[in-house]
C-alpha cells in the first residue's frame, strides 16, 4: 500500500517553544487515522502540516509522495477537505453557497454545482429543499456542522482533515454526526485524519490511533491494540473510559 | 426672500454638494485601500492612524489656514478646500475599514485559507462584505461631518454654503446667516438618512 500523507521527521517549533518533536507517520490510503492528545500534544499542527497551512521546520511531510513545500498550495488545499470544530461557514452565503464554493472557485458549470450541492446535503442528512436557501446563523450547531462536512466533500478530495469537528455540539448530535462519519466512509472510502481528544471518539472512528504526547509519537496502534496499551499516557486516556455511576 | 437670493442659494448648494462629493470620493479612494494595507502590516497601523488623528485634532479653521502656503495643493481656492475636507474624512474611513476587516471571524478567513482561496478572492469575497457594513458606517459619519466642515470652505475662498454664513457674519445679518445653515443641515439629514438605509440594506441580506 501506497502513503497517501507521511510525516518524515517533522517538527514545528515557535521560537524556543517545540511544538512537534520529529513526527514519523505514515497515513495509508482509504485508512482513518485519529491523532489522539491532551490540549497542547501538537496534534492539531501535525493536522495543518498536511495541507499547508503550517510546513515544519525541519523534517518533511509528504502528500502522495511529493512534500508539500513543493505543492502549488491552491492544488494542495484543494486535494483536502477540511472540518475545523468553529466550523467557519461563510456568514453571508447561504447553506448552497457555501457547500458550492470550491466547485465554483473550481470554474464548474453552475448545473452540476447545483446537483452537487443537492446530492452533498442528502448525504449529510439534510433536506436540500428545506436547508439550500438558508443562512448559517438560521441553523442548529449540529446542522452548521452537517454544511461544514458537505462544504470539505465537495470538489471530491482524496484525503479528509477533521480538527475536532464535533467538540462544540451537544453528546446527542455528537453521537449521530460520528455515526455519520463512519456512514460517509463506508460509503466513500476516502482516506481521513481526524484530531480529537476524546478517547472514545477516537476508539470508534479510528482504523489506527496515534497517540501524540508533548509533541512527540507515544504510542500507534489500531483501537483493539490501543485498549491493552500500558504506556503512561495510554492508561491516563483509557482511565477515561472506565468511570461510572454508581448504582443506587 | 427675494428671486436673487433663491438663485444664489441654489447656486452656493450646488457648489457645496460639490466640494462634498469630489472630497468623499477622493477620501473613500485613499481611505479604504490603506485601511486594508494596515491590517496586513500591523507596524504601519500606528503611523497611518496616528496621521490620520492628528488631521482630526487640528482645529478645522486653522487646517484650511494652514494649507493656504502649501505649495502645489494649497493657495485661495476650491482645491485647498477639498484638500483639507479629505484630511478630516479620512480617519473614520480608515479606522472603520480596519476594524471591520479585523472583525471577520478567524474560523471563517482560516477555512477560506484551507479551501484554496487567494488572498485577493478572500478579500473580494469573504472580508470585504462582512466588512461592508462597518466601512458603509464609517462613510457615513465621515459625509455627515464633511458636509458641516465644507461650511468653512468659504474661509479660504472655497465657495459653498458657507459664503452666506461668513457673509452674514460679517454684516450681522441672521438672514444670511440661515440661509446657509438650513440647506446645509437639511443636505446633512438627507445624507445621514440615505446612508442608514443602504447600511440597513446590508444587513438585511
Amino acid at each position: 500500500m501506497s502513503a497517501v500523507v507521511e510525516f518524515r521527521e517533522a517538527s514545528y517549533r515557535i521560537g524556543a517553544r517545540e511544538i512537534l518533536r520529529g513526527l514519523s507517520l505514515a497515513v495509508e490510503a482509504g485508512e482513518s487515522l485519529v491523532l489522539l492528545g491532551r490540549s497542547g500534544s501538537g496534534k492539531t499542527t501535525a493536522l495543518k502540516m498536511v495541507n499547508g497551512l503550517l510546513f515544519p521546520s525541519a523534517g518533511e511531510v509528504l502528500v502522495d509522495g511529493t512534500p508539500t513545500t513543493a505543492w502549488e498550495p491552491v492544488r494542495l488545499k484543494r486535494r483536502m477537505g477540511y472540518v475545523i470544530q468553529e466550523i467557519g461557514l461563510f456568514p453571508h452565503y447561504t447553506v448552497a453557497e457555501n457547500v458550492g464554493l470550491v466547485p465554483r472557485l473550481e470554474k464548474w458549470d453552475e448545473p452540476r454545482i447545483a446537483a452537487r450541492v443537492d446530492a452533498l446535503l442528502r448525504q449529510v442528512g439534510l433536506d436540500p429543499e428545506q436547508f439550500a436557501a438558508r443562512y448559517p446563523a438560521q441553523l442548529s450547531g449540529g446542522q452548521r456542522q452537517r454544511v461544514g462536512v458537505a462544504r470539505a466533500l465537495a470538489a471530491d478530495p482524496s484525503v479528509l482533515l477533521f480538527d475536532e469537528p464535533f467538540g462544540a455540539v451537544d453528546p446527542v448530535t455528537r453521537l449521530e454526526l460520528q455515526k455519520q462519519f463512519l456512514a460517509l466512509r463506508r460509503e466513500l472510502g476516502k482516506t481521513a485524519i481526524f484530531v480529537t481528544h476524546d478517547v472514545r471518539e477516537a476508539l470508534m472512528l479510528a482504523t489506527r490511533i496515534a497517540l501524540l504526547r508533548d509533541g512527540a509519537l507515544e504510542l500507534l496502534a489500531p483501537p483493539r491494540q490501543f485498549l491493552d496499551a500500558l504506556g503512561d499516557e495510554a492508561r491516563a486516556f483509557l482511565a477515561c473510559l472506565d468511570w461510572k455511576v454508581d448504582a443506587p | 426672500m427675494n428671486r436673487g437670493m433663491t438663485a444664489e442659494i441654489a447656486q452656493l448648494t450646488l457648489e457645496h454638494l460639490t466640494l462634498v462629493l469630489v472630497s468623499m470620493a477622493i477620501a473613500i479612494a485613499v481611505a479604504v485601500p490603506a485601511g486594508i494595507l494596515i491590517t496586513r502590516r500591523a507596524a504601519w497601523r500606528r503611523w497611518v492612524l496616528g496621521f490620520a488623528n492628528v488631521m482630526q485634532t487640528i482645529p478645522s479653521l486653522a487646517l484650511f489656514g494652514f494649507l493656504i502656503p502649501v505649495p502645489l495643493i494649497g493657495g485661495i481656492g476650491k482645491r485647498t478646500a477639498i484638500v483639507a475636507l479629505v484630511l478630516y474624512a479620512l480617519l473614520p474611513i480608515l479606522r472603520n475599514t480596519m476594524v471591520g476587516i479585523l472583525g471577520v471571524d478567524a474560523a471563517v478567513r482560516e477555512s477560506a485559507v484551507a479551501m484554496g482561496m487567494t488572498v485577493r478572492q478572500i478579500l473580494w469575497r469573504v472580508e470585504m462584505p462582512l466588512a461592508a457594513r462597518t466601512i458603509l458606517a464609517g462613510i457615513r459619519v465621515a459625509t455627515v461631518t464633511t458636509i458641516g466642515t465644507a461650511t468653512i470652505a468659504a474661509a479660504i475662498g472655497g465657495g459653498g454654503l458657507g459664503v452666506f454664513i461668513f457673509r452674514g457674519i460679517g454684516s450681522v445679518d441672521s438672514t444670511q446667516i440661515l440661509a446657509g445653515a438650513v440647506p446645509a443641515a437639511c443636505i446633512a439629514l438627507a445624507a445621514d438618512g440615505a446612508l442608514g438605509w443602504v447600511e440597513r440594506r446590508w444587513t438585511a441580506e
